[in-house]
């Protein structure tokens, strides 16, 4: 049969629309990108090459050393406080019965709300004068002003992204939970495993592949993460909260910088890819051998 | 070792049942000889995998108590049993190799690590997982993962009893010969009081020495293999067990005879069916039905064939019986006559056997 079989290509004329949206919506303007990051940009459409110019000044500027640091903490305590938090919610609800749909409705609702409005929700809520949060904080006499403390804004805006994003760790979470079989937890019970034995043996290995979704999600989510914390912070005090995406704007459309804009653009990308690898490859190592 | 006893034991799911059918489990004596492999035999959600969870302790009786030899064990948790469960599907620990599984019930009771590693080798010989010890528990195949699971409750000193919850549904066919054998072997070598829970037939009575037979929550009979086969009390066993399942034949009772359609059938004993009974029926099974040249008439109607012996049906108006005869055995075609063998034959009344 195989002998007789006439190559028929006419499948790719049907795979070409999405050749086409692909094109247009991320190979044309990523190729931009790259046009822009070695260029010098003038008036009037004027371009000049200039080589990898861009990239060098970028990656010895002290300006982006301090935001990828500050991207960097920001990303670590997100995941350190999000990923357990998560797990041990998802832990804690309810296996079965009514009260389960109940928890999953409540634990999806923040993920509901557009981004700029939890950015504004969190705004007026820790606002020092009038914020239900501001002013409790300073009628309990702890000093608290975003808009002037760098430790305040810092606090505020991990406070808003472990309210908005914690629950998809739990939803993820619960949903690897929900897939073990009782008889797993009844084996426990006759071998004697303790609340640890049963969590360390049984739920994080079944929960490992969801989690390393969730992970690299909230991982991608956080480095890039940038219109809650333009709307609370602006990037503020001073550049105590300036994370990597608010300086990319602000070299881009601010000081209309288009070659370093494009330059670091292409560097956080890369950035993004090289660790999304890193977690990844640590992640499910153990499957692979 | 021990002596498994359920007293007066009766289960509910629901917090407050009322009527007859809230029970999954209906009051119910039970007594397990120490060291006996025994088989609990009965159709989905007969009550038999709520009546191990009761044993392991895993679920807490509506009412009614469980004894290992003299002692009340019902208010201890699991763990404190002593017991081991094989569960329908699986249960090993993925991340942990096959040493380490065996080992964990033994850690979790914080034994020392010389005696763990005494006793883990030990139980791994006895199950030839011996060379798999170092490899991870994920990989194994599914017998394999059974024999783990066996084995975690095996390396406890003195496991008073080890239940088994339908352990054979997802292994291959010609693996699962190779594994029942292993489990009857293994109950000679170390004499554990063992129970094992089954639908299938043939599961039950190769491997047990006493089968229970239940069905809707209440034990229907208890026995020997044989005694099941030949003298069902009830005609629910008669048609569980057995392929093809007995003969049921309208009967009607007067002046000490058994007639079918009329026509008198002999029985061993002279029955006594409770007079306010009914319904009435003869059951006979089809290994002891043969043709004859006088006896009940009937038509030859359909023939299948089994492989070892062809299966005959008759008919005689709307009744069917089956008979087994071997290949080769000339058989009648048309109109023929049947002779029931009278000490396999038994006359039950409204489902109980009236003999």
């Amino acid at each position: 049969m195989a002998s007789t079989k006439i190559p028929n290509q006419k499948a790719w004329l049907l795979v070409l629309p999405v050749v086409l949206l692909v094109a247009f919506n991320a190979v044309v303007p990523l190729m931009t990108v790259v046009n822009y990051s070695v260029q010098e940009t003038f008036g009037e459409n004027v371009f000049f090459f200039e080589g990898v110019k861009w990239f060098e000044q970028i990656l010895h500027s002290k300006r982006f050393h301090e935001s990828l640091q500050r991207q960097l903490l920001y990303t670590a305590i997100v995941l350190v406080l999000e990923v357990p938090l998560g797990v041990a919610i998802a832990l804690a609800m309810p296996r079965r019965g009514p009260w389960v749909s109940v928890c999953l409705v409540l634990m999806a609702m923040p993920l509901l709300i557009p981004w700029n409005v939890v950015g504004a929700m969190w705004n007026i809520i820790a606002l020092p004068d009038i914020g239900l949060l501001g002013r409790s904080l300073n009628a309990m006499g702890i000093e608290y002003n975003f808009t002037r403390q760098p430790f305040a804004a810092w606090a505020t805006l991990i406070a808003m992204d472990v309210w908005h994003w914690t629950s998809l760790v739990v939803l993820l979470a619960y949903a690897g939970l929900s897939a073990i079989p009782d008889a797993y937890y009844q084996a426990a019970k006759i071998d004697g495993a303790s609340r640890w034995a049963v969590f360390r043996f049984i739920q994080l290995p079944k929960m490992k592949r969801v989690l390393t979704i969730a992970i690299l999600l909230r991982f991608m989510d956080s480095f890039m993460i940038y219109t809650e914390a333009i709307v609370v912070t602006g990037g503020g005090p001073g550049n105590s909260t300036t994370l990597l995406s608010i300086d990319l704007v602000k070299i881009a459309l601010g000081q209309f910088d288009l070659g370093p804009a494009a330059a670091m653009s292409l560097i956080y990308f890369l950035i993004i890819l090289l660790l999304s690898w890193v977690f990844y490859t640590v992640m499910t190592r153990d499957e692979a051998n | 070792m021990a002596r498994i006893r359920l007293n007066q034991l009766r289960h509910s799911y629901r917090l407050q049942p009322q009527a007859e059918s809230d029970w999954a489990v209906k009051r119910l004596d039970i007594e397990w000889a120490n060291g006996s492999a025994n088989a609990l035999l009965g159709p989905s959600g007969c009550g038999k995998t709520t009546l191990l969870n009761i044993i392991s302790g895993l679920l807490q009786p509506t009412e009614g108590a469980v004894y290992f030899d003299q002692r009340d064990v019902t208010p201890l948790p699991p763990d404190a049993r002593n017991i081991a469960q094989v569960f329908q599907f699986p249960v090993v620990y993925d991340t942990m190799t096959v040493y380490d599984n065996l080992a964990f019930p033994l850690r979790n009771r914080h034994l020392a690590a010389t005696a763990v590693d005494k006793r883990v080798r030990e139980i791994a010989a006895l199950l030839d997982l011996e060379p798999m010890l170092g490899q991870r528990a994920a990989g194994l195949t599914a017998d394999g993962k059974q024999k783990i699971s066996l084995g975690r409750g095996l390396v406890r000193d003195d496991v008073n009893v080890i239940m088994f919850d339908e352990p054979l549904t997802v292994i291959d066919p010609h693996l699962k010969w190779r594994l029942r054998g292993k489990l009857k072997e293994l109950h000679q070598r170390v004499g554990t009081t063992m129970i094992y829970v089954t639908h299938d037939q043939t599961e039950a009575l190769t491997f047990a020495d006493q089968v229970i037979v239940m069905n809707d929550g209440m034990v229907v009979q208890a026995g020997t293999p044989v005694e099941l086969f030949e003298r069902p009390r009830h005609t629910f066993v008669g048609h569980f067990i057995g392929s093809p399942g007995m003969n049921l034949l309208p009967a009607t009772f007067a002046d000490g005879v058994v007639r079918f359609d009329g026509q008198p059938v002999e029985l061993a004993t002279t029955p006594k069916p409770p007079t306010a009974a009914t319904r009435l029926e003869i059951g006979v099974r089809p290994e002891f039905v043969h043709f004859d040249r006088s006896g009940v008439a009937v038509r030859v109607a359909r023939v299948r064939d089994s492989g070892r012996y062809r299966i005959v049906e008759t008919e005689r108006d709307a009744v069917t019986i089956r008979l087994l005869i071997a290949e080769g055995e000339t058989l009648p075609s048309g109109s023929a006559f049947l002779r029931f063998d009278p000490k396999f034959t038994q006359l039950y009344a409204d489902g109980w056997i009236a003999s």
